[in-house]
């Protein structure tokens, strides 16, 4: 049926022909005309070649370089270029079995015939100049240069990290990674990837069937060029970390210290440890699977980790807590009654400073009693309740429990109870001080990681306040330091309570009955207080906290020596070493230094 | 004649049917030579290879067209709206249950089988166009018959964009053909063109340069038509009054107006004053032409504050992307550039089947779906490239010619909505590998890989071909 639009087919039969017409146009434009895609894909490929930007360096608080780049070179094969070849040779060029050569290029085939796959991983300068003189006899076969790590000296492995290859994740979640590069997998590297990484190039080049080089592709208009990844400051003293370390050897356990004034941390130790370096290049999956079979697990970074009772050191925290909730006053004493709670004998502490000095655990006892039944409920347990909400609270403000920020991936928040936590374990309102009472030495439930220890002893030398513990200092040599690690965080206790402590600790090294003794360092005022923590399972671990000089503190510390009994004996001497090397640039106290050294557990 | 309409094979269109068989064969070819590579076996029915799985999409396929030749051709009369209601079930269902694939949720996936419901849709669209358009007293002057034929028209086309599938989503737009055949006034066409066209041009061309081009080629059309150079010039004297003005507003009300604001304003401050002198002089159609303009231009400052003020930069990127503006080197761009290499490198000839090199490195990711024409220009040079787009516009204008013929509004219509998508896929696809047309993803009909754009591209020719057979039967 013919209708009056019936004419309008003509406008869309035109439409179809003039489309047409236009398209033809175009295909004799491109095909016939211009030579330009014939000469571009006739008789050359393309090939993409990345241009790895290189890795941002470690520099440590002084500016000196700890982590570095180093060339290393990528053989790459493509397999459909390969002609035949002396394979004796190109296997002692490149130490590989005839086995080895074999099977990696037939899985290179595998992958793509076309495309280019990596043959051998990381060839060493010495080993490129040789295969690079010869390469013109290989077709198929050509280098890409690579920057791989290393390292200053072997010192601290937990808090640099290491690279590996990237994972599918990652490759998934970001389009900067392509299969076989490497991305930070643990520590400072993983955790400023995205600062260190740069920005990869790409050129194009038009080679020939020989990959020979035949000049860039469409005059490089699609090439890019790489961005090199930040260099990142770090607060490390690489002195003193080092120092720690060689303290630290043959023992398990962890150190570390912080400038209380800043939250800048001067140095991680955690023991065993290892040499970075061998998490490099070829010999990096040897010495991985080594290092994970290492019964003693070298790789575990104890520092952010490990979870220990806190022990006498959590004593302090007790008093400043009942000093601010006016549970005590500074004048309070209890009598050491050893009936309620084991003690050692020691004079009465009349005060609350005698008491830290002297470490009695009755009086922590009485302490914690009066904090967690404070009597507002005639209910004990209902009292119990409200009061440790309270008490977990004031705690909490120290930075333990979790929470505390640190910029290091995988770090420990300790353990801190609520009363949820026991309404668990023994029921709502079937609970109260009794029962829980363990915790007023820092026993029972609570648990900490030595760098809110470390952290802990930062508080107290800033009289009540801290800056979250970093390792950031400067990017690029801009030394803006990213918000979080600047705000001043200050605990729930009130500044001038701190100074009683303070005077504690003073005690507690210097005055004959102090338990930290061996933490004197001649002519410097070392402030410090040990924790023993009790270990079921051998000998107990000891541990230490401290910060020095007294007045204006310029460095905070926690020490703790696994398996090496009481905190003063082992922790506290090790901890006055470093004070002393970190503040006077050396150590005199010779006989302490070689006692440590000569001490092996392992 | 008796009996002719007796013998149901033989009223069957098999010029049409043949050139259908050309085009899943030659396409097919191309798909087997895309995923070639020497001294690798290619078995045939190796199923994780897609020239095999494409070998299976076709037999289906052509079981498909038999079934649909078979169907009685009523069927789809009565259950149009059935049907529409189906696909439209389907497309909703798609965005809670469909699986991501680039970016777009418009996959179903049953084990490792998966179906495009966007690519069925198409029939369900074009036969409530067919339908609604046949109504008995259907007027294109009737607005509610129009917000109804619109609204069933594009709401597919809706579900598809809330999919992320800009691609799909547009073909819909492809029918407003079938309406402007049944009578749509033609200038809803042309502006229609006019401002797709400004509105790419704004987002191609500064502010600066668009509004003078536009405001000098209307002074010309006004001058020409007046056939008065002083027109023009009393035009252009005008507008440097308004932008000498603007300056001086601008000094002294102490705003920052830059180059590219005084030209526009200027340009639209004009306005008004054009307006009311040729208001004075009773000059309807010289009014009319500069409405035309000043609505443009009222466009172009829309489109640009939209684009430029509001939007944010992620919209716009992805913008930018969809029209294949995006001048990323890795993106579309590169892409594009390697396309126009692989089919310029085929020269007269090509190379050869099997012979191509740059079609088979994979450096068009959609090397074979919605990048298959480059196989086509790669290894069968200019010769097979055009052979391709003349067969298409034999089939077109076969389309076209068959759909003429139908004596019920119905089956024209039906046949003017499949000739309307054909086109529209065979437009912006060529188009796009050439690099005529921005880069929008859809499938070449016949040629691309993928069995549900196969499936529905037969149904769809296949119905039609059956409407055509009953032609005789209807009685209009
Ligand atoms: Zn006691």
């Amino acid at each position: 049926m013919r209708n009056q639009f019936s004419r309008r087919k003509y406008v869309l039969g035109g439409l179809v022909v003039i489309v047409a017409i236009v398209f033809l146009i175009k295909l004799v434009a491109i095909q016939l005309v211009n030579p330009r895609y014939k000469l571009s894909a006739n008789n050359n490929s393309r090939h993409r070649q990345i241009e790895y930007p290189a890795r941002g360096l470690f520099l440590d608080r002084h500016g000196k370089v700890i982590v570095f780049n180093q060339a290393a070179y990528d053989v790459m094969v493509i397999p459909k270029q390969i002609l035949p070849f002396d394979t004796t040779e190109l296997c002692s060029m490149l130490n590989l079995s005839v086995d080895e050569l074999k099977s990696g290029i037939v899985s290179a085939r595998k992958y793509s015939p076309y495309q280019p796959s990596v043959l051998v991983r990381q060839l060493s300068a010495i080993d490129y100049a040789r295969f690079q003189e010869k390469l013109f006899k290989y077709p198929g076969f050509y280098v890409q240069g690579r920057a791989q790590r290393a390292y200053q000296s072997d010192i601290a492995p937990h808090v640099l990290g290491y690279l590996g290859e990237v994972g599918v994740q990652d490759l998934r979640g970001d389009k900067h990674y392509s299969t076989g590069d490497y991305i930070g997998i643990s520590g400072l590297e993983k955790q400023y990837e995205n600062l260190l990484r740069g920005k990869k190039g790409i050129r194009y080049f038009l080679v020939d069937v020989h990959h020979q080089r035949q000049g860039s592709y469409e005059e490089g208009r699609f090439d890019t060029l790489p961005e090199p990844g930040k260099n990142i400051q770090i607060s490390l003293d690489a002195q003193l970390q080092k120092y720690g370390e060689s303290l630290m050897n043959g023992k398990r356990g962890s150190i570390v210290a912080i400038e209380p004034s800043s939250g800048e941390i001067l140095a991680m130790i955690s023991s065993p440890d290892y040499d970075p370096g061998i998490l490099v290049g070829r010999e990096r999956t040897p010495s991985f699977n080594k290092l994970k079979k290492d019964s003693l697990d070298p790789m575990f970074n104890r520092a952010t980790m490990s979870r220990y009772a806190p022990g006498s050191i959590f004593k302090i925290v007790q008093a400043l807590i009942a000093l601010e909730q006016g549970a005590i006053n500074e004048n309070t004493g209890f009598e050491c009654n050893k009936n309620l709670i084991g003690c050692h004998n020691h004079p009465e502490a009349t005060n609350v400073k005698k008491a830290i000095q002297y470490s009695c655990n009755p009086y922590f006892f009485q302490v914690y009693k009066r904090i967690i039944q404070p009597g507002i409920y005639s209910n004990i347990f209902r009292d119990s309740e409200a009061g440790i909400e309270v008490w977990r609270e004031h705690v909490l403000s120290f930075g333990l429990g979790s929470g505390l920020l640190v910029d290091l991936p995988n770090v420990n928040g300790g353990f801190i109870p609520d009363a949820e936590f026991y309404d668990r374990w023994y029921g709502r309102r079937r609970w109260a001080f009794s029962t829980i009472y363990s915790n007023s030495n820092g026993q029972g439930e609570v648990e900490s990681v030595p760098i809110q220890i470390a952290n802990l002893a930062a508080i107290i030398a800033n009289r009540g306040f801290y800056i979250s513990p970093h390792f950031i200092k400067a990017i690029d040599g801009d030394i803006t330091t990213p918000e979080e690690y600047t705000q001043i965080k200050q605990t729930t206790v009130s500044p001038k309570y701190f100074d009683i402590v303070v005077e504690a600790m003073h005690d507690v090294v210097w005055e004959p009955f102090g338990t930290g003794r061996r933490a004197r360092i001649p002519g410097i005022d070392i402030c410090g207080k040990t924790g023993t923590v009790q270990n079921v399972h051998g000998e107990d671990h000891s541990g230490f906290f401290a910060f020095a000089p007294k007045n204006n503190p310029k460095i905070a510390l926690a020490v703790y020596v696994e398996n090496a009994g009481g905190g003063g004996e082992w922790a506290a001497p090790i901890a006055s070493l470093l004070i002393e090397e970190y503040l006077t640039g050396e150590v005199l106290q010779i006989e302490k230094e070689n006692r440590i050294l000569d001490f092996n557990l392992y | 004649m008796a009996d002719f309409r007796k013998n149901f094979l033989a009223r069957v269109d098999w010029i049409t049917v043949i050139i259908y068989l050309v085009f899943i064969a030659f396409g097919w070819l191309n798909i087997y030579a895309t995923n070639y590579q020497e001294g690798q076996e290619l078995g045939l029915f190796s199923m994780l290879s897609r020239h095999s799985k494409q070998f299976v999409y076709i037999l289906a396929a052509l079981i498909l067209a038999i079934v649909v030749l078979i169907i009685d051709s009523k069927f789809w009369v009565l259950f149009a709206y059935p049907v529409y209601g189906v696909v439209v079930f389907f497309l909703v269902l798609v965005l809670f249950l469909g699986r991501e694939i680039n970016g777009a949720t418009s996959w179903f996936f049953i084990g490792s089988f998966s179906i495009q419901p966007s690519e069925f849709a198409k029939i369900g669209a074009v036969l409530i166009v067919a339908k609604i358009l046949s109504q008995f007293n259907f007027s294109v002057h009737n607005w509610r018959n129009m917000t109804l034929l619109f609204g069933a028209m594009l709401l597919p086309s809706v579900l598809i964009l809330l999919q992320n599938d800009t691609g799909s989503a547009i073909v819909y737009f492809a029918l407003i053909l079938v309406v402007f055949r049944e009578g749509l006034n033609e200038t809803f066409l042309i502006f229609g063109v006019i401002g797709i066209f400004l509105f790419l041009m704004t987002l191609l061309i500064p502010f600066s340069v668009l509004v003078p081009l536009v405001s000098l080629s209307a002074l010309i059309i006004v001058s020409l038509k007046e056939a008065s150079f002083r027109v023009l010039l009393f035009g252009a004297l005008i507008q440097v009054l308004m932008f000498v003005a603007l300056i001086g507003v601008s000094l002294l009300g102490n705003l920052e107006l830059n180059a590219e604001q005084l030209v526009g304003f200027a340009a639209i401050a004009s306005l008004p004053v054009y307006l009311w002198i040729i208001w004075q002089k009773r000059l309807r159609s010289l009014f009319v032409i500069l409405s035309v303009w000043a609505v443009s231009l009222l466009l172009i400052a829309s489109v640009d504050y939209l684009f430029n003020e509001v939007m944010e930069d992620h919209q716009r990127s992805r913008i930018n992307q969809i029209l294949g503006f995006e001048s990323d080197p890795l993106g579309r761009g590169y892409n594009l550039n390697q396309s126009k290499i692989a089919i310029g490198s085929g020269g007269l000839t090509g190379k050869g089947f099997l012979k191509g090199t740059q079609t088979r490195f994979n450096f068009v990711p959609e090397q074979t779906t919605d990048f298959i024409y480059c196989t086509v220009g790669e290894e069968w040079g200019f010769a097979g490239s055009s052979f391709v787009i003349l067969v298409f516009v034999g089939f077109l204008l076969r389309l076209l010619y068959l759909a003429e013929r139908q004596r019920s509004v119905f089956s024209r219509v039906f046949g003017y909505g499949v000739f309307s998508i054909f086109f529209f896929h065979f437009f912006i696809n060529i188009g796009m590998t050439i690099g005529l047309v921005p880069v929008i993803g859809i499938p070449l009909p016949f040629f691309s890989y993928g069995g549900s754009s196969l499936w529905s591209f037969t149904f769809l020719l296949f119905i039609f071909l059956h409407l055509d057979t009953d032609r005789f039967d209807v009685v209009a």
